[in-house]
């Protein structure tokens, strides 16, 4: 035990959390920011400071630290890397003993990584890109609630990925006229509808009444069609008790799945959720409202790939990871690289897909990743090739845009998968030969035919704001 | 405006899930999918049930999945066999995946009468 003697004043950080002789421990929780100093401030004291505000330090040297151990609590830089094709900034990694955070406890996690330090004044910015979650710390969350392979048994939809589609106009609608939407939708061949982020309990439209009126849509269809149905029932709320009581409504009415928006309700009320819908046998589809004001800033905020781990680890059965095709930002590799995080159970450092650290997630359920925003049945080809089985592919203008309605809307996306899929499985190049294969299964479906006549001017093609960092 | 005449009415129908929204497939496409389930490494499956229990998750199944099978013909014999003893039948074929233990694909290829 070495003695040591109390001196106030301010040291430097990087005489204590700069170690770059250190060797990560497999428990540590590792993580990396992109870092971006005022002027003149080295590399290895930036990084110190955000090792040490991120963990144990504080500005000062204060007598209490001596009462324990900071060599075992304390957070330490142990890597700096350039960014490529950026003299400003660089990338940091720190690695944190598993003993800072409460177990199960993602709100625990990121009140220490992104608190206090990214308003720290040596910073310009601060962006925190990844983390490694330890696989011990990974068993002390519950994760999904059900995850891919259950609800691909309860809802028996196999070997395609799924259809939903929003709900539209977002907001306004009676329930009762809320509820036709759905019907339509359902019985024209979607597996799921949803609602809008924004539709919680308003004036227009009380969560009681949508629920009701929901809920006979949904059996109504699913007994006409003989397949199994659901509608995302938004249980989002102004406080976690309203919250778990219309989650309690949505299961009463023999409803299979329920919403969350899990930024702007918080990772405290997600998780509470999570587990109410494992222990209760509810599928929950996770919206994603707010992300972009933390994660588009290339230099600041977090990383979309960190909000993804955070939500697998928080619990959630579905996640809106983004399109790469349509109206909204999404890089494909960049997409790619946090689509695996949320379904796979191991996946190896790549940094041409933006992922910085091994990440194993042992037995923790997969989640699905939901594309939607802006897309339509030209798309769909290249919606099964980017995103695969495991996603729900979610129309909203693109289905209750058809000229004949929802019903026809929904029939046309139904078939323009199928056609994909079942190409695929012949193995052709469905991206390449989209036209030929579309063109094809149009001529046994009128509604598809006049879907792909809607549609064939529309395009996204704007440059994305955050791109990964490449040479 | 709107011309009506130029909307189509959509009909409900019954489906039986993936593939249901496309034509019967000609027997060369169901060999087609069924390749595909053998190149995948999944274990072919065949199970039938009376359509006016179709809705059920538990069908009927066809004596076993073909464990280790890789001949597509034996597979369609089968498929036959079943169809043989059950005219009136939904039949699907399924692949058993049992790294997912899940199944990574399952479509019906005869359809009973109702």
């Amino acid at each position: 035990m070495s003695v040591k003697s109390y001196a106030a004043g301010v040291k430097e950080y990087r005489e204590m959390y700069w170690t770059p002789d250190y060797v990560p421990l497999d428990t540590d929780l590792l993580a990396c920011f992109k870092v971006t100093g005022q002027p003149g401030v080295p590399r290895e004291e930036v990084a110190a400071a955000v090792a040490a505000e991120s963990s144990t330090g504080t500005w000062s040297t204060v007598w209490s630290e001596l009462l324990t151990d900071l060599e075992y609590y304390k957070g330490r830089a142990y890597r700096i890397e350039d960014v490529p094709g950026d003299s400003e900034s660089f990338y940091a990694f720190v690695a944190y003993p598993i003993d800072l955070f409460e177990e199960g406890s993602v709100v625990n996690v990121l009140t220490s990584l992104v608190g206090n330090v990214f308003g720290f004044k040596a910073l310009k910015h601060l962006r925190l890109e990844d983390i490694r979650f330890p696989i011990a710390y990974i068993k002390t969350c519950m994760g999904p609630p059900s995850g891919i392979q259950v609800e691909r048994d309860k809802m028996n939809k196999y070997g395609r990925p799924l259809l939903g589609c929003t709900i539209k106009p977002k907001l306004g609608l009676s329930a009762k006229n809320y509820g036709r939407a759905v019907y339509e939708c359902l019985r024209g061949g979607l597996d799921f509808t949803k609602d809008d982020e924004n539709v919680n309990s308003q004036p227009f439209m009380r969560w009681q009444n949508r629920f009701e009126f929901v809920a006979e849509a949904v059996l109504k269809a699913q007994e006409e069609t003989g397949e199994r149905k659901g509608h995302y029932l938004n249980v989002t709320a102004p406080d976690a008790e309203q919250m778990i009581e219309r989650a309690e409504f949505a299961k009463e009415l023999g409803m299979p799945i329920i919403m969350h928006d899990f930024l702007t309700g918080g990772f405290t009320a997600n998780t509470s959720l999570a587990k109410w819908c494992r222990k209760n046998g509810l599928l929950l589809h996770i919206h994603r409202a707010m992300h972009a004001v933390i994660d588009r800033h290339p230099k600041h905020g977090i990383h979309f790939r960190v909000l993804a781990k955070c939500l697998r680890l928080s619990g959630g059965d579905h996640l809106h990871t983004g399109t790469v095709v349509g109206k909204l930002e999404g890089d494909r590799a960049s997409t790619l690289g946090f689509v695996d995080q949320l379904r796979e159970s191991f996946i190896p450092e790549d940094r041409s897909r933006g992922v910085f650290f091994d990440q194993d997630w042992g037995s923790m359920p997969g989640v699905f990743a939901v594309a939607s925003g802006g897309i339509h049945v030209w798309h769909m080809p290249a919606l099964v090739t980017i995103f695969g089985d495991d996603s729900v592919l979610q129309f909203g203008g693109g289905t209750q845009g058809h000229p004949w309605g929802n019903a026809a809307g929904a029939a046309a996306n139904r078939v323009a998968l199928e056609a994909s899929v079942k190409a695929r499985n012949q193995g052709r190049e469905i991206e390449k030969e989209a036209r030929d294969i579309l063109t094809e299964a149009a001529k046994n479906s009128p509604e598809l035919a006049v879907a792909m006549e809607t549609w064939k001017e529309i395009k996204f093609e704007f440059e994305t704001v955050d791109k990964l960092d490449v040479g | 405006m709107a011309n009506f005449q130029n909307v189509g009415d959509f009909q409900t129908a019954q489906t039986l899930e993936t593939f249901g929204f496309l034509p019967k497939m000609s027997q060369d496409e169901i060999h087609e999918q069924i390749t595909y389930i053998i190149a995948q490494g999944w274990t072919p499956a065949i199970e039938h049930e009376h359509p006016s229990r179709a809705f059920n998750h538990y069908w009927t199944m066809w004596k076993l999945p073909f464990f280790g099978e890789q001949n597509l013909a034996r597979v369609v014999e089968e498929m036959e066999a079943c169809h043989r003893a059950y005219p009136d039948h939904h039949i699907r074929l399924l692949g058993y995946d049992n790294y997912t233990q899940s199944q990574g694909a399952a479509f019906v290829v005869y359809e009973g009468r109702g």
